[in-house]
């Protein structure tokens, strides 16, 4: 983590410097770690293929709760995380990480029974808690809308079913031939979270800077983070015998996109609120004047 | 119970900084970090241009979102309404600073010092190892106004128990008191004044109150 060091004087939204690319690391690695736990159990064409897509999932939640080990200023308290489960919803994620990965080890280790189920749901929890970690954060505007929350949702979703869509194409034994069909869903799940959360910072205001990454990049996103994997998918439903890779590159696109939309929001549209007057004071001879709120949109 | 607030009069603000420059030498922070800070806001567009000083810091916010979030309960709030953080407990995740919608955190994780790269005397002194790598903010001076009951003094009133910045304000701009005392010093200014606070609207139920006008 870097120092913070505010710049003196300073009145419009400034980019934060408290979480750099790790925190989007852990997102990125919480949600596909997490989404691909929940779809290795559909996905898996065999016990060994569900062995090796469990290990692969709990290898990308562990790779994202080490960039936060990494990230904090002191690693060797990091015991302390599991202090305040009563309101901090990253205590509640610490929490929900330990039965994740005894789960998760489990179900590896067996192949299957109940242990595969119990950690897919409890990866939907420790999903869950990384949306409400972002919605609590009121200092910064990009990342308090509530709508976040689905977003991070669905877009784990498609991490997910995409890596898992990758990985039955690979691995032994077939996965089931709808798996393409689940990351349609998916995908359309997050094509309209990501809508909603669009339109409801454009409604609430965010600061200028923000806006001016979160636009050119929504227009982007849907192009090539949405509409390219949709039209790979329905693609490889009607030409799947001729070109077989259409699913496993469709799939590589979908997880590829949540990564990059995940980067965007926590690494470089993290703007503060900066400073706002709802009135302008009485100075001198002055009269009362009405506010100012400086590099916003609203 | 005790609610203490403090009360800023941007009728009266100058911009001089001297309570930027009392608060670094009561809790020698270091350089780039200004517990608290005045803001020089220019608005409006020729001629009608506006010129506001804001003195700004932390809040402490009557429903902290920096506490709620903390993983390690190092981030407090006491019975009189004071925002604290416990440097032991701290793991310096920054949580708190991404939730505190004021600016008001600091973490430094190197040191630095205000001339060169030697400590002064002063520097020297007052270097508090525990402060390094953890959260770090504005505390209304609560080591003075701690001393107040034992003392028999009133914070606000008492220039022993008061907030460094606000003893050396040069143009009455900050006052300090207990929000729930219908006599007290920043009482009577809210009774007699408007005021707002800053980011109301974010539900943060803040603790500093910005008086712009006479009722
Ligand atoms: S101003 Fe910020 S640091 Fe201070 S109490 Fe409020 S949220 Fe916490
Ligand atoms: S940096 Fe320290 S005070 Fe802030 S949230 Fe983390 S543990 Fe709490």
């Amino acid at each position: 983590m870097s120092d913070i060091k505010i710049p003196p004087g300073r009145v419009t939204p400034w980019h934060q410097t408290n979480w750099d690319w790790r925190a989007a690391g852990n997102f990125i690695g919480g949600g596909t770690g997490t989404g691909l736990l929940f779809f290795s159990t559909l996905a898996a064409g065999s016990a060994d293929s569900y062995r090796i897509m469990a290990l692969i999932a709990l290898a990308f939640i562990g790779g994202g709760l080490t960039c936060v080990w990494l990230e904090i200023g002191k690693p060797f308290r990091a015991i302390n995380v599991f202090f305040h489960p009563h309101t901090s919803w990253m205590t509640r994620e610490g929490m929900v990480a330990v039965p994740v990965f005894l789960c998760g080890l489990a179900a590896a280790w067996f192949g299957g029974g109940i242990f595969v189920g119990m950690a897919a749901l409890l990866g939907i929890v420790f999903l869950y808690c990384q949306g409400r970690i972002l919605q609590a954060s009121k200092g910064i505007p990009a990342w308090r809308e509530p709508k976040i929350v689905p977003l991070i949702l669905s877009t784990g979703f498609v991490e997910g079913a995409g890596l898992a869509a990758v990985l039955s194409a690979v691995l032994p034994g077939e996965g089931p031939r709808w798996l393409a069909g689940v990351l349609l869903g998916a995908l359309i799940l997050r094509r309209i979270a990501w809508t909603m959360y669009f339109k409801a910072v454009e409604q609430s205001g965010l600061p200028k800077k923000a806006m001016d990454v979160l636009r050119p990049f929504g227009a982007k996103f849907e192009m090539l983070g949405q509409l390219a994997p949709e039209i790979l998918i329905v693609a490889g439903i009607f030409y799947g015998a001729v070109l077989p890779g259409l699913t496993l590159v469709a799939g590589l696109v979908a997880a590829a996109s949540g990564w990059w939309l995940k980067y965007t929001i926590v690494a470089r549209a993290a703007y503060n609120q900066g400073y706002a007057l709802p009135v302008l004071p009485v100075r001198g001879q002055g009269e009362v004047k009405p506010g100012i709120k400086p590099g916003w949109t609203k | 119970m005790a609610r203490y607030i403090m009360t800023v009069d941007l009728r009266r603000c100058i911009g001089c900084q001297t309570c930027t420059a009392a608060c670094r030498h009561a809790n020698a922070t270091p350089p780039g970090v200004q517990w608290r800070k005045v803001l020089d806001i220019e608005s409006g567009e020729f001629p009608d241009v506006r010129r506001s000083f804001v003195p700004v810091g932390c809040m402490h916010c009557g429903d902290p979102p920096c506490m709620h979030v903390c993983p390690s309960t190092a981030t407090y709030q006491r019975a009189d309404g004071l925002v604290g953080i416990n440097y032991e407990l701290c793991i310096g995740c920054g949580y708190c600073a991404v939730a505190c919608p004021y600016q008001a955190r600091y973490i430094v994780h190197k040191r630095e010092f205000a001339y060169g790269d030697r400590p002064t005397e002063q520097e020297e002194a007052r270097f508090d190892p525990n402060r390094m790598s953890v959260a770090n903010k504005c505390t209304f001076c609560s080591d003075r106004v701690d001393l107040a009951k034992e003392k028999g003094l009133t914070p606000g009133v008492d220039p022993e128990v008061t907030p460094a910045c606000v003893n050396s304000c040069i143009a009455g701009v900050l006052a300090f008191g207990d929000r729930e005392d219908p006599n007290s010093n920043v009482s009577q200014l809210l009774a007699e004044n408007q005021f707002f606070r800053m980011h109301e609207e974010l539900g943060t139920d803040p603790g500093m109150y910005y008086i712009f006008d006479t009722k």
